[in-house]
């Protein structure tokens, strides 16, 4: 096995047992934390795809960012250990349903690799991922989508100050 | 910076902090002490519970953290070509953060990042 095949086992084992982790965790607060580690699999399968810079936004922005949202929205739930999780069985129902759907579309996908190998686009030699290679272009070609994407940052910020600061 | 190189380093990261923790495990002596338990071992005693309600005010920290995380992320590879693309990348970057930093204000303004 070459050196790319081993990281490649030990990141797929860690993501599927960071998980699992998170599905069986009880605190929802360590389901965060297991979440984050799943990023941290992720993001070094990016790496090993040449995909740089979507290694770095899923780290820096999913697993440190959103992360913190989450957090902050079980906080905000106030989940704590003596409130009973609700059981109603509707909602196990509607849970077992959209798992199935979800496990269904994974199964048909699984079935098709074989074809989707002669499908898959790479863009020149598989480099455009490189920090350098985006930067470079992101600051020549795009430059105005860039500049463009600030504004939209501002309206951003500008919506979430109006709607939190309304009362 | 091969694939295998990086598989030695990942190895000696491993090693490095596990290694720590056991040579601590050997020569630190049982000393059970409450007070090493808590969260403020030279502080005011915490009383309560961890778990409690937040002010749902704290989220918009929280919204403009994000915000301000993903204008880092773009400074990145900025960060990267600078020296190659010069000047115009660094007025480029500069009427980004101006950008933001308008926004900065206006969140200052509206008293969005004061301790409520």
């Amino acid at each position: 096995m070459s050196a790319i095949q081993i990281l490649f086992w030990f990141l797929s084992g860690l993501a599927l047992v960071s998980a699992i982790m998170v599905l069986i965790s009880k605190n929802p607060v360590h389901s965060v934390l297991w979440l984050v580690m799943v990023f941290f699999a992720i993001s070094g399968h990016y790496i090993l795809m040449n995909a740089q810079f979507l290694a770095i936004v899923n780290l820096i922005v999913y697993a440190g960012a959103i992360m913190v949202l989450f957090l902050f929205v079980i906080m905000l739930m106030n989940l704590d250990k003596t409130s009973d999780p609700q059981k109603n069985w509707w909602m196990k129902l509607a849970g077992v349903i959209s798992g199935g759907c979800l496990l269904m579309e994974m199964a048909t996908l699984v079935r098709q690799a074989a074809e989707m190998k002669e499908k898959t686009v790479m863009m020149k030699e598989g480099s455009i991922g490189l920090i350098g290679n985006l930067g470079k272009l992101l600051f020549s070609d795009y430059v105005v989508p860039f500049e463009i994407s600030s504004v939209l940052f501002l309206s951003a910020m500008v919506g979430a100050v109006v709607i939190g600061k309304k009362n | 910076m091969g694939a295998s190189s990086l598989i030695v380093l990942f190895f000696a990261a491993i090693a490095f902090s596990v290694g720590g923790i056991s040579i601590a495990k050997i020569f630190v002596k049982g000393v059970k002490n409450p007070q090493k338990g808590q969260a403020y071992e030279c502080g005011i005693p915490a009383t309560g519970s961890p778990w409690h309600q937040f002010n749902v005010g704290y989220y918009l920290f929280a919204l403009i953290f994000l915000i301000f995380d993903v204008e880092l992320v773009f400074m990145y590879p900025w960060a990267v070509v600078v020296k190659q693309t010069g000047l115009t990348a660094l007025i480029e970057i500069l009427i980004f953060i101006f950008i933001l930093f308008m926004g900065f204000l206006y969140a200052h303004k509206k008293g969005a990042l004061k301790w409520m």
